[in-house]
């Protein structure tokens, strides 16, 4: 039904390319890859959103939306990832595919061009970055950090992440820290723009019902002027593959459910790895579904939360556990929660735990095909890491995983740090 | 059954009504790996007060989301279980005036679809398993309580209504939901979850004949007319009161800005409503309008900035809200720009550019199967279908637009909910 292409268009530019006629969008990305660092991940996760504010032919957010509007309502969205230790900026839109449009006007050619305006052709003020507008995206990026605060879920995550990987770039967040905000000059953020565009490998990415061959040369029109003066390498991510000891961080603030939270390391298992495949199973069986013993037991037979799933980082090799409690129930929750996984590690697994496991994740990876933004993250992911396999590839390696090998991958994982988010007055 | 085919949007629905009185709809969707089913009753949170057998009942808040939760338990375990160990993801919601169940999945799509139809329909609720709930749904309310999206949009309905019962959390309180028993879940089982009272959707590779014979097959085959509810007298068209204010921990001040419309008709003209009141929002503080980007650029909204519009029986309103340092000041703009929208009406071209886009949104929405069940099953209880929304919204004006905004968007139609940033104590 659809086929995926690689192409390489200019010196470190490559387009990934999903043809398919199922869907009634086109999904079109632009992503900058860099390496994760806490000198450069705040100015970098400014640079989309300054980039999005104006282009020197649609100088303000008005006329850009004028501009998308007419592109039957098309989105452009500045996205900021973290895939193991590079940080992706770029861009994310989604346009009305052609075939639906009531004046039968082309619009991907448009949306391309707009979205290489957006990257390329910048508004700028006396040949740097508008200072209006540094100002109000730095405050924007001051909220939008600030605001990880106001979901507790995420928030937990992020400060487990952090204190876990203190030492390592993956312990940095993905938008930087909000401390370093306000250093950036519009010249700082210009001369690292000028740095990403000139250095860093551009990943492109297509889904949607034109030829491939098309979409090619709409791209290498789209990113004419492109500057490239050498690098474009993406930086390795750093795997420690053994804790070396249990740590233990509670945090108070006013919050009325406490939020628990675990880090484990993977023994070095990661996307890469040939375990893989079984890691993924193991995840599955031991909190990554609704049929998994940190949904059956934690949750349901002893009540002690709302809340209890595991996950796992598939690049950087490490299996988050997250879920909320009330304060006094921390320590009950954190043992049962590890007797689970001792009782994943011994293999004691009913026949319906595994097959519903197994289902499960095989189902999740195929439905990636049915979603145009879950597959160009897919495939904008797997670029980052090197990796060229499908979901569909994927899945069919969790089929063949055998239980055992998930006992294994369970027997690998070591706990690092458990971070504990809890109430004023506990 | 019958086949109705919209070939502007490209969709076809099958349709068919069974003996009982379920109305089913079968979008079918070729080349997608998943396909979805969507079983849902006419019963949300705001249903309380109700006729069955020559008598009034009145019940606690929250009993259609404790139903929802409690549906899951069978005879012989958890459907949970039974559909995820077939692969399937399911899950269930309770909204203000509906609930709904639904899975998807990549295989044995018919077996699963006989799970879902068999579990809601036939109740099995323990006084056991009723108390044990309380603890879950007790931790799912106090997640609640720290959210402040949540808080502040309840805050806004309280402002904009003095009685009906949209304003009341559609989870209960902690000692609402202290009331249910069995019983109370039974009697509103028998007098909701019936089929004449629901609807099926289903959207994917399948035959729709096959959907309906195993509909047949599971459901019982005598059903009601769906039973007569008590939403309270009607509403003044004022708000109730114009301000709402909580302080909770959050970095930023978080708003939702509410204005009450007359309700619309059951039928066509709900539709025209939602349509209207969209395009309203548009032209009056959508990413578009010149207010938005004065807005944005004075530091007064970010882009968690959000709008829309929503009818349930006896309420509708039209709403924007996000994190603003001064939603006062927000207010008095939005309401400083309707006036001069009345005064000088719509521009012609902006209108124009705006239908074009709110079109492309819609058609690219129905990628979604959840979206397509989802959507006509709530046009199904409110008497329109779904899929003739462009002919519908071709034949709506910009006077039609301006009147809305001139009904609405007053003062004393307004209601500011706040929730307030806590001063932190180092």
């Amino acid at each position: 039904m659809s086929v995926v292409t690689r192409n390489q268009l200019l010196p470190g530019v490559f387009l990934t390319s999903v043809h398919t006629k199922k869907f009634k969008s086109s999904t079109l990305s632009m992503t900058l890859l860099t390496p994760l660092r806490a000198e450069t991940a705040t100015v970098n996760a400014l640079i989309p959103h300054l980039l999005r504010r104006g282009s020197a032919a649609h100088p303000d957010m008005q006329s850009l939306a004028t501009a998308l509007d007419q592109l039957y309502g098309g989105s452009i969205e500045p996205a900021v990832r973290k895939r193991g230790e590079t940080q992706c900026v770029g861009f994310v839109g989604s346009f009305l595919d052609d075939a639906y449009t009531l004046d039968n006007s082309t619009v991907l050619d448009r949306a391309a061009a707009l979205m290489g305006e957006l990257l390329l052709r910048p508004y700028t003020v006396e040949g740097i970055f508008c200072p209006d507008y540094t100002r109000q995206e730095k405050a924007n990026l001051t909220d939008r950090i600030r605001a990880e605060i106001n979901d507790k879920r995420q928030y937990a995550v992020s400060r487990l992440v952090e204190e876990m990987c203190a030492g390592e770039p993956f312990g940095v967040g993905r938008m930087g820290r909000e401390a370093d905000v306000e250093k950036i000059t519009p010249q700082m953020a210009w001369e690292r723009y000028q740095a990403l565009l000139a250095h860093s490998r551009l990943e492109l990415y297509y889904c949607g019902s034109a030829e491939p061959d098309m979409v090619c040369r709409i791209l290498e029109n789209a990113l004419r002027g492109l500057p490239r003066q050498g690098g474009y390498t993406v930086s390795e991510t750093l795997v420690a593959a053994q804790a070396s000891s249990v740590r233990q961080v509670s945090e108070n603030l006013d919050v009325a459910q406490g939020k628990l939270t675990m880090g484990f390391r993977t023994g070095g298992i990661t996307a890469a790895s040939p375990q893989y495949p079984a890691l993924v199973l193991c995840n599955a069986l031991f909190g990554g579904t609704t049929t998994a013993k940190l949904f059956l037991n934690v949750r349901e037979k002893l009540s002690l939360c709302y809340y209890a799933s595991s996950s796992i980082d598939r690049y950087k090799g490490v299996m988050l556990v997250s879920s909320g409690v009330e304060f006094a129930d921390k320590q009950r929750a954190e043992n049962e929660i590890l007797a689970q996984l001792d009782a994943c590690r011994r293999g004691e697994f009913e026949a319906w735990e595994i097959d519903g496991a197994r289902r499960y994740t095989v189902s999740s990876l195929l439905t990636i095909l049915d979603s145009q933004s879950r597959q160009e993250d897919w495939w904008m992911s797997q670029a980052v890491a090197g990796l060229a396999y499908s979901p569909q590839d994927l899945a069919r390696s969790v089929e063949a995983a055998s239980v055992e090998a998930a006992v294994e991958t369970a027997k690998a994982l070591s706990l690092d740090t458990v971070y504990f988010l809890k109430g004023k007055e506990g | 059954m019958e086949e109705k085919r919209y070939e502007r949007v490209g969709e076809t629905f099958f349709h068919t009504v069974l003996e009982n009185g379920l109305h089913i709809y079968v979008a079918p969707k070729p080349g997608f790996q998943k396909s979805y089913a969507f079983f849902a009753t006419n019963y949300g949170g705001m249903d309380m007060r109700f006729q069955l057998d020559g008598k009034w009942w009145d019940t606690p808040a929250g009993v259609a989301h404790f139903l929802e939760h409690k549906t899951f338990d069978t005879e012989d375990g958890n459907a949970l279980q039974d559909l995820a160990a077939n692969g399937a993801s399911p899950n269930a919601f309770t909204s203000t005036s509906m609930t709904g169940y639904y899975f998807e999945s990549t295989e044995k799509f018919e077996e699963n679809l006989k799970i879902l139809l068999s579990f809601v329909s036939i109740p099995y609720y323990t006084q056991e398993s009723v108390d044990k709930e309380q603890g879950i749904i007790g931790q799912e309310i106090r997640m609640g309580d720290d959210e402040p999206d949540t808080q502040v949009f309840y805050g806004m309905l309280e402002g904009l209504y003095a009685h009906n019962p949209i304003q009341v959390n559609i989870a209960g309180t902690v000692e609402s939901i202290a009331q249910i028993t069995a019983d109370t879940l039974n009697l509103c089982h028998r007098a909701f979850y019936d089929p004449g009272n629901m609807v099926l959707c289903v959207a994917g590779d399948v035959d729709p004949e096959q959907i309906a014979a195993i509909a047949r097959q599971v459901l019982p085959s005598q059903g009601h007319l769906p039973v007569e509810r008590d939403h309270g007298e009607a509403e003044a068209p004022e708000a109730h009161k114009s301000k709402w204010v909580k302080t909770m921990a959050v970095s930023t001040p978080i708003f939702q800005l509410g204005f009450k419309d007359t309700p619309p008709q059951r039928g066509e003209d709900w539709l025209r409503w939602e349509l209207t009141g969209n395009l309203a929002s548009e032209v009056l503080l959508g990413t578009s309008s010149p207010l938005y980007a004065r807005l944005y650029s004075e530091g007064l909204i970010n882009e968690s900035f959000g709008y829309g519009c929503e009818a349930y029986p006896g309420a509708a309103f039209l709403c924007a809200g996000g994190e603003s340092r001064d939603p006062e000041a927000v207010r008095e703009a939005v309401l400083t720009e309707a006036v001069r929208i009345c005064r000088e009406g719509v521009d012609e071209s902006l209108f124009q550019q705006l239908k074009k886009a709110a079109y492309g949104y819609m058609v690219r929405n129905l990628n979604s199967f959840e979206n397509i069940c989802v959507s006509q099953s709530m046009a199904h209880f409110n008497g329109y279908e779904y899929l003739t929304f462009p002919q519908c919204f071709e034949t709506i004006a910009k006077a039609d637009v301006e009147a809305c905004i001139r009904r609405a968007v007053t003062s004393e139609k307004a209601a500011l909910a706040v929730v307030q940033p806590k001063e932190e104590k180092q």
